[in-house]
């Protein structure tokens, strides 16, 4: 417990968190509005925006999803590159000899505490949505389905494990640029790149984390997944459980 | 107390330190010694868990340090004093220290009040000077109230008066009977801090005894003699076998003996009708003794550094 307190400390004592919280808030917000608003336009001149694939939870919710989990996964990266870098780690390591203990307790606070922020942030966005779309186009926006709740509550799921891979990933490689680069990188380009790469991409997309973890949100990008939603999930939790794991075993064998 | 049996850690080709086996006992000052690159911080942080060793242990308190289980309680050490988050306060950086060892809060303001800090305690810790950074770094060290002490090069880069008020720290720990090991690449420091050396060089330990037996040890010490009979002085001298000679000093020609004590000079003066204006016992400088000792150990020597520039020096 006593570690999980002094992380605590940490996370809190700096400013970092308070600024990256209040990006993800925007992040959520702004896109609520602007897809309630784009909802609205589609509904009223559906020959204008054809492309609008209509309001649903997941859509309502994507400035989360898309880029606010971006932004959390920035900050657990962060939690651990910034004590590497100003010679942190080495108090903290002889603090807590248990280096795996640390990470763990890293792990758990950055996450729960993007999970909850996520989870708030899910209903009042889909909400908002709901609000600047109106009446016509917000009667598209309820939850009344499995698929619905899961956009809903699968958020601050995938908000906690994409922390708990950010923090592997940054103990991993132990520099800020080369963390957040990977982190940005990985599921912005990397994954899309592969679908260009004809039949051979097509047989590798659906083993792909992110795709795996979108797809238990909601969007399935056209790709032949061979198990269900939770089986993309699942899928996700492993790969980060892996790197969390070769993060904690490195961490452990490597000198401070 | 901590000990290190057969302690040694390469990196790569770089042996940074070799088998090496001490005990450092509580109650006193011992001094860490050796050039820079010697191995002294690696030796440390492998006390404390940090780095592992390629061969032998370290215990403190007769045991690993990671296997305490609220390890700054039991050791304190300032390594780097500039391993703080720049834009975290004073007050916070002891907080979660003092958090996951289950030191009470209270313990945080009453060391910050002991090394001076109070009123600085919730700025934050990036616009410290380097003598505030110290003083932070100590307040750290002391947090858990620990029996064992370690401190990297704890004067390096203070002024004088931080230099004197680290140094009366340290042997105000001791003499509560804390061990206190203190690491420096200069001897002149040890010397009025230490009671007892350390030595090493290029990863080896090349002495470990009292500071005072290292000095008289290491060096060489002379006597100057000036007299208005300089001549009849020196013949008398090296009739006796002593090792004389001429020196122009800058009051005027002297005498400078080697081997001999004041005393003996002084009888053979008197008892040969020669005038002393001065008999004075010199000693050779502590950075002398010192490189004389470990000369062969340093990591840098004059000749590479020749060969390396080609003559050009």
């Amino acid at each position: 417990m006593g570690v999980l307190a002094a992380e605590r400390i940490k996370f809190t004592s700096v400013k970092s968190p308070w600024w990256c919280s209040a990006i993800v808030v925007a992040l959520a917000l702004g896109f609520a509005a602007l897809m309630g608003w784009v909802g609205k336009q589609a509904y009223a001149d559906p020959e204008q925006t054809q492309g609008f694939p209509g309001l649903t939870p997941d859509v309502a919710i994507s400035g989360i999803s898309g880029f606010g989990v971006m932004v959390l996964m920035i900050l657990a990266a962060l939690t651990v590159t910034s004590e590497y870098r100003f010679g942190i780690i080495r108090t903290t390591f002889q603090a807590t000899p248990q280096r795996g203990t640390v990470l763990t307790a890293k792990a758990l606070l950055v996450g729960v505490y993007g999970g909850l922020l996520t989870a708030v942030l899910a209903f009042v966005a889909f909400y908002f949505c709901k609000m600047i779309a109106g009446a016509d186009a917000g009667a598209a926006l309820v939850l009344d389905s499995d698929a619905s709740w899961r956009a809903m509550y699968g958020t601050p799921i995938y908000a906690f494990l994409c922390v708990v891979l950010a923090i592997g990933v940054g103990a991993l490689l132990r520099q800020s640029a080369a963390a957040i680069a990977l982190l940005l990188l990985w599921p912005l380009l990397i994954e899309n790149l592969v679908g260009l790469f004809g039949s051979i991409g097509r047989n590798i997309q659906p083993f792909l984390p992110f795709q795996n973890a979108s797809y238990f949100l909601g969007t399935d990008s056209g790709i032949d997944f061979h198990w269900g939603p939770w089986g993309g999930l699942a899928y996700f939790t492993l790969v980060v459980a892996v790197i969390f794991g070769a993060a904690v075993f490195v961490v452990n064998k490597r000198d401070a | 107390m901590i000990e290190a049996r057969g302690l040694t850690k390469h990196f790569g080709d770089t042996k940074a330190v070799e088998d090496l086996t001490f005990t450092i006992p509580p109650g006193r000052v011992t001094g860490f010694l050796g050039p820079n690159g010697a191995g002294k911080s690696t030796t440390m942080r492998m006390v404390l868990g940090l780095d592992r060793p390629t061969a032998g242990q370290a215990l403190v308190q007769g045991k690993p340090y990671a296997q305490h289980s609220h390890p700054l309680r039991t050791v304190g050490a300032l390594l780097d004093a500039k391993w703080v988050h720049p834009n975290r306060s004073a007050r916070a950086h002891l907080q979660w220290m003092a958090a996951s060892n289950g030191i009470a809060r209270s313990r945080v303001d009453e060391v910050l009040r002991l090394v001076g800090l109070s009123e600085v305690a919730g700025k934050n810790a990036g616009g410290f000077s380097l003598g505030m950074s110290q003083r932070l770094g100590l307040a750290a060290a002391l947090l858990g109230d620990p029996p064992v002490l370690l401190f990297d090069e704890p004067v390096n880069g203070l002024d004088p008066e931080g230099i004197l008020w680290v140094r009366r720290f340290m042997q105000r720990l001791a003499a509560e009977g804390r061990t206190v090991f203190v690491s420096s690449h200069l001897l002149s420091e040890m010397a009025q801090t230490a009671d007892h050396l350390v030595v090493i060089g290029r990863g080896r330990l090349i002495a470990d005894l009292p500071t005072q037996q290292f000095i008289e040890r290491a060096s060489e010490s002379t006597v100057r003699v000036r007299s208005p009979q300089l001549d009849t002085l020196h013949d008398v001298l090296a009739q006796q076998g002593m090792r004389v000679r001429f020196d122009a000093g800058p009051q005027g020609p002297q005498l400078v003996v080697t081997g001999v004590t004041t005393d003996t000079i002084g009888d053979l003066a008197a008892r040969n009708g020669v005038t002393l204006f001065e008999l004075a016992p010199q000693h050779a400088s502590l950075e002398e003794a010192f490189m004389k000792l470990t000369g062969g150990e340093a990591e840098y020597h004059a000749q590479d550094m020749e060969q390396a520039m080609g003559g050009a020096l």
